[in-house]
């Protein structure tokens, strides 16, 4: 990076002409003999003199796509890495008092207290049963006993003169009187006037109505109903954790969950920096050690040429015409890994066994392209030995396209991982992946999206940025590119 | 022409024939043997059932036998489902596989060809940017993704109008097909626009292009007759691999929309390590690709 030197001549302080030089020979001071000032000559060049690395930043930097992918990458690794001491919920707790809900802030839930199996209310004295099908009135006083929650309702109700008994209905929207639904029970017995509800209950409103069943069995036309707003229920021991006073019938504060929980109550977003990591882990392991591998033999592929050239690349060719699904399968069994365990070393050795052909041919075409440039014949003419040539020579004109290489290479690597623990053959329970985010959670999709879309969007957004971060460094890298500037 | 076609064969089946004994080796040499899960068996059971699957010769017999079932056309017997053999699977299953393949890379072609040809001709202009941002989406968005957002956007759209507009599972009519093979092809659509706009980009600068306009030629003629033309050769070398992988690769959108093809089975094989299966189904699949990959290759000949 050192100025090359200019003659004296064109310095800008001294220029003399030829007529006058005798005459100006006399007038030279012992200030004209300084060394130049260098600072002054740099404005004339039209651009400042960069070593090959510091002009490729220079263009990743104007790129705003490449700048912006940069960014998201780097942020998506703060998130994973760093996130967790920021977010220190335990993404293996699950919490039954929320189950697959969706954005969650402030959410409280209330306090049950121990109790026992509900008998139930019975009506005393017992009402005779009328033996003709008239018809009956609406059960009245239709009250909730106990704290309702999502744990259970109790419901009961003043008895019909002459019911048999009384069907119990459940909707989520307002009912029309004679729409009511498919019931959701009946009581047994005709004095009985209670009923208990626990069945998958959500945090939402429910409308209960009841209606008197006469002896033949007909339902009468008119309800009685009742609305509820249920909010989840927290067991006494659970809720005497956070709060040591607490008592049945307190309202209890959830903790927050800003991306909502899965379906068993586990936090979105701890989940999701916990599989992050072994997803970015594959990624950039499987990616590095597959460049690196198939560099290594690329590299020695085409520069020794000839016959081993020539074995090297039908080793490629049956290496590319391998299954890949097949060869993890039969890793996974080999490695003693059974149907439904996490077999993430499996999984890293597969990618690589299969991957590395890529970055070798990519490599080899390279170096057999540099292995005819003049500067390694310089080089060899003047003794350098291969491994000099290779290490001081080759590898650095390498370093672009390996970098290249590998930023194209992660997110496939991350892809794969992903598609692997979609279909169940990669990461599994306990260990999480995004790839086993997204196939956790696809049963639910209809129901509870949320579940889905937060790792399904993570993954795409870093495999965008990943992508566009190569392009960008591919353009920045080639030096072919600056002529269109 | 013969004798190319020849050589293709053989070096295809030359493929077929080292994945096969891989796999077949692979197989063996895993410990283990499929015999044993579940309960035990009486050592009787044992050897009658050695006997129907030929366990129990020596594994070079077995290898010979393997081949040449194998290039009979008989890929055996699968271990888990009761007195199915590999290719009533195949039979069943397949035509479905390369329906729904066919259907994707109808789509696929034809959508990339169209956005390449117009990023090409409005380059770095906004349509130019936006198409080819779209194409970086869609090649990052995995398959899953793309199919259990289909599913949940076609059920919101059924459910808001109250009618079916497509079905968002199963198999059957051409409606059940759409959604599938939209999400299977999205990629490939994505990758051929780009490769579609980078040789669109080189054809035009070409100097039988500035002949024709010199020539004075009508704009739409120069473009479908010369620049089109020879803007899709690369897009049609590309084809070939392309139909293979997806025909024989659409597992995802198989399992996710419930289509009882190839896929499917596969991945069900694969789960419950079925090994006559996943051994059938693997040399099936790789002869297919292989079949695509030069018939598109040998096609190209006679453009």
């Amino acid at each position: 990076m050192t100025q090359s030197k200019s003659p004296p001549g064109s310095l800008p302080h001294n220029q003399p002409s030829s007529a006058a030089l005798g005459a100006s020979l006399n007038q030279f001071t012992a200030n004209d003999f300084l060394p130049a000032n260098r600072a002054g000559l740099t404005s004339g060049l039209s651009r400042p003199s960069l070593s090959y690395w510091q002009d490729a930043w220079r263009r990743l930097r104007k790129n705003k796509q490449s700048l912006a992918s940069l960014f998201v990458v780097s942020s998506l690794l703060a998130f994973v890495f760093l996130g967790p001491l920021v977010w220190t919920v335990d993404p293996n707790h699950q919490d039954q008092t929320q189950i697959s809900i969706g954005l969650s802030m402030g959410a409280t839930a209330i306090v049950i207290g121990d109790r026992n199996d509900w008998p139930g209310l019975d009506a005393s004295p017992i009402p005779a049963i009328e033996e003709s099908t008239q018809e009956l009135g609406a059960p009245a006083n239709l009250r909730t006993v106990d704290v309702v929650s999502t744990l259970g309702v109790r419901l009961a109700w003043d008895p019909v003169p002459g019911a048999a008994a009384y069907a119990i209905y459940r909707n989520e929207i307002a009912p029309e009187p004679d729409r009511l639904g498919v019931p959701l029970g009946s009581t047994q017995a005709p004095e009985r006037v209670s009923y208990e509800d626990n069945e998958s209950l959500q945090t939402r409103r429910y409308y209960y109505s009841v209606v008197a069943v006469n002896a033949a069995g007909v339902e009468s036309t008119s309800a009685s109903t009742l609305d509820l707003d249920l909010k989840p229920g927290m067991s006494l021991d659970l809720a005497q954790e956070t709060k040591a006073d607490a008592k049945e019938g307190d309202i209890i504060a959830l903790r927050a969950a800003p991306l909502g929980t899965d379906s068993l109550g586990r936090d979105l977003l701890a989940r999701l920096m916990f599989g992050g990591k072994i997803s970015i882990f594959i990624g950039l392991f499987a990616a590095f050690l597959e460049t690196l591998i198939g560099a290594m033999i690329g590299g020695i592929s085409g520069f020794f040429g000839g016959r081993i050239d020539n074995y090297i690349m039908r080793v490629t060719d049956f290496v590319l015409g391998l299954p890949f699904l097949l060869f993890v399968i039969l890793l996974k069994v080999a490695m003693g890994i059974g149907p439904g365990e996490s077999g993430i070393t499996a999984l890293i050795i597969a990618l690589v066994v299969l991957s590395w052909p890529g970055a070798a041919r990519l490599v080899r075409g390279q170096v057999l392209q540099m292995r005819e440039s003049e500067f390694i014949h310089a080089a060899r003419m003047m003794g350098a030995r291969p491994s000099y040539l290779l290490m001081r020579h080759m590898f650095p004109n390498l370093l672009g396209i390996l970098l290249v290489s590998l930023t194209f290479n992660i997110p496939s690597a991350i892809f794969a991982e992903a598609f692997l623990s979609f279909i169940g053959l990669g990461v599994a329970a306990p260990a999480a992946s995004w790839g086993s985010l997204c196939n956790d959670s696809i049963q639910n999709i209809l129901t509870h999206p949320h579940e889905f879309l937060a790792p399904a969007i993570t993954i795409s957004l870093t495999v965008l940025a990943f992508n566009l971060l190569g392009d960008g460094l591919r353009d920045a890298l080639d030096p072919k590119m600056r002529a269109n500037e | 022409m013969i004798k190319y076609i020849l050589q293709r064969l053989f070096s295809g089946l030359v493929t077929v024939f080292f994945v096969a004994t891989f796999t077949f080796f692979a197989m063996h040499a895993v410990p283990g043997d499929p015999l044993m899960r579940g309960k035990a068996v009486s050592p009787e059971v044992r050897a009658n059932l050695e006997a129907l699957y030929g366990l129990d010769k020596p594994i070079a017999v077995q290898y010979g036998k393997f081949l040449l079932n194998m290039v009979k056309g008989d890929f055996g017997i699968s271990f888990t489902q009761q007195n199915r053999s590999v290719n009533d699977i195949i039979r069943d299953s397949f035509p479905i596989s390369a329906t729904l393949g066919l259907l994707a890379i109808i789509f696929a072609a034809v959508g990339g060809v169209t956005w390449g040809a117009i990023a090409a001709i409005n380059r770095n202009r906004l349509s130019d940017r936006v198409i080819m941002f779209a194409v970086i989406l869609l090649v990052s968005v995995p398959t899953f993704v793309f199919g259990a957002m289909g599913q949940l956007a076609v059920s919101e759209l059924n459910q808001k109008f109250g009618i079916d507009f497509l079905p968002i599972a199963g198999w059957g009519t051409l409606s059940h097909m759409l959604l599938p093979a939209l999400v299977l092809g999205l990629g490939t659509m994505a990758f051929l626009a780009r490769l579609m706009r980078s040789s669109m980009l080189e054809v035009v600068t070409q100097d039988y292009i500035r002949t024709a306009k010199a020539k004075g030629l009508p704009t739409l003629r120069i473009f479908v007759r010369h620049q089109l033309r020879n803007a899709i050769l690369p897009v049609i070398t590309f084809l070939g691999p392309s139909i293979a992988a997806i025909t024989t690769g659409g597992f995802v959108a198989e399992v996710i929309f419930a289509i009882p093809g190839l896929g499917r089975y596969f991945v069900q094989a694969v789960q419950q390590l079925d090994y006559t299966v996943i051994m059938g189904l693997t040399v099936f699949l790789r002869s297919v690709s292989c079949f695509y990959g030069y018939s598109c290759r040998y096609s190209l000949r006679f453009y």
